[in-house]
C-alpha cells in the first residue's frame, strides 16, 4: 500500500469513527414523540408514552409499545423497514424507501411549528 | 473487441450478477439500510484494473439491470445506479489522477457508493436528517468492506492471467 493510500484510508476511518461516536454515542436530546411523514408530507405526530398501533396509509403499520416504535407491517418486497431497530427515547429513523415512509424521533422540548395554531400570528 | 476481452467481460458481468444475488441472501444488516459487503464491486474493480472505466461501467450497468429486474424493483435500480455511478466516478478519479492502488480505489469506491445511495434517499423521502443519522455508519462500513474487497481483488488479479 502506498503512503498516500494509507493516509487516506486512515484519515477516512478516523473521521467516520469520530462521526459515529458523535452521532450515536454522545447523549443528545431526549425524544418523547415520533413524527411520521409520507413522501415528505407530515402524516402525524404521536407520543411514545401511549401504546398504540398506527396504520400509515394502506402501505405500512407501526406499533408504539413500551416507549418504542417499530414498523410491524409493510407491503414492500424487501421489508427492510421492519428489520430496522425500534426508535425510542434515543431517537433515530425508520425508513421504508419503496413507500417513502419515514418515522423519526422528535425531541421533547422541540418547538413544533405544527403544534402552535397556524393562524395565531394574524390575530394580533 | 478481441475475443479474450469479450469473454472476460461476459464472465465478470455474470460473476457480478451472481454476487449481487448471493449478497441479497446474506442478512448482513445491522439495522442500517444500505449496509452490505459490496461483493459485486470485486468484478467491477477487476475489469477497471484490466481495461478502462468504459468496460467497468458496462459490466456495472449489465449487473444493475439484470439483478434489478430479477430480484429488485424500479426503486432498487435507481439506488444501485446512483451508488454505482458515483462510486465508479470516484474510483476512476483516485486511480488515474491520484494514483491509488487497489486498496485505496476500493475503499474510495465503497464509501462513495454508500454516499451516492444516501444522496438518492434524501430527495426520495424529503428527509435531510437521514444524512446526519446514516452517513457515519455507512462511511465506516464503506471503509471496512472496501478494504476487504480491495484485498480480494488484489489476490484475484494475481491469480487470473
Amino acid at each position: 500500500m502506498k503512503k498516500k493510500e494509507f493516509i487516506f484510508i486512515g484519515a477516512l476511518l478516523a473521521v467516520s469513527v469520530l462521526l459515529c461516536v458523535y452521532v450515536y454515542v454522545l447523549p443528545h436530546v431526549k425524544y418523547g414523540s415520533i413524527q411520521i411523514t409520507v413522501d415528505g408530507e407530515l402524516y402525524g405526530t404521536y407520543s411514545l408514552g401511549k401504546d398504540q398501533v398506527i396504520a400509515i396509509g394502506d402501505t405500512n403499520v407501526c406499533e408504539i409499545k413500551n416507549g418504542e416504535v417499530k414498523m410491524t407491517e409493510a407491503n414492500c418486497p424487501d421489508h427492510l423497514c421492519m428489520k430496522q431497530p425500534a426508535v425510542g427515547s434515543a431517537g433515530g429513523y425508520i425508513v421504508c424507501l419503496p413507500n417513502k415512509v419515514v418515522i423519526q424521533g422528535e425531541g421533547e422540548g422541540d418547538a413544533d411549528p405544527q403544534d402552535s395554531d397556524g393562524g395565531f400570528d394574524a390575530v394580533v | 473487441m478481441d475475443q479474450k476481452k469479450t469473454a472476460y467481460l461476459g464472465l465478470f458481468a455474470a460473476i457480478a450478477i451472481i454476487f449481487g444475488y448471493v449478497e441479497s441472501l446474506i442478512p448482513f444488516f445491522a439495522g442500517i439500510p444500505g449496509m452490505k459487503l459490496g461483493l459485486a464491486n470485486l468484478a467491477v474493480l477487476f475489469v477497471l484494473e484490466r481495461y478502462t472505466w468504459k468496460e467497468a461501467a458496462l459490466v456495472s450497468l449489465v449487473r444493475i439491470f439484470v439483478v434489478g429486474f430479477l430480484f429488485g424493483n424500479g426503486s432498487s435500480i435507481m439506488y444501485s445506479l446512483a451508488g454505482a455511478a458515483l462510486s465508479l466516478a470516484v474510483m476512476v478519479f483516485v486511480k488515474n489522477k491520484v494514483g491509488f492502488g487497489h486498496l485505496g480505489v476500493s475503499v474510495a469506491g465503497g464509501v462513495s457508493h454508500n454516499i451516492g445511495q444516501l444522496m438518492v434517499a434524501i430527495p426520495a423521502t424529503h428527509t435531510v436528517g437521514l444524512l446526519y443519522y446514516y452517513a457515519p455508519a455507512l462511511m465506516v462500513s464503506g471503509v471496512v468492506t472496501g478494504l476487504l474487497i480491495g484485498v480480494l481483488t488484489r489476490e484475484v488479479l494475481k491469480r487470473i492471467p
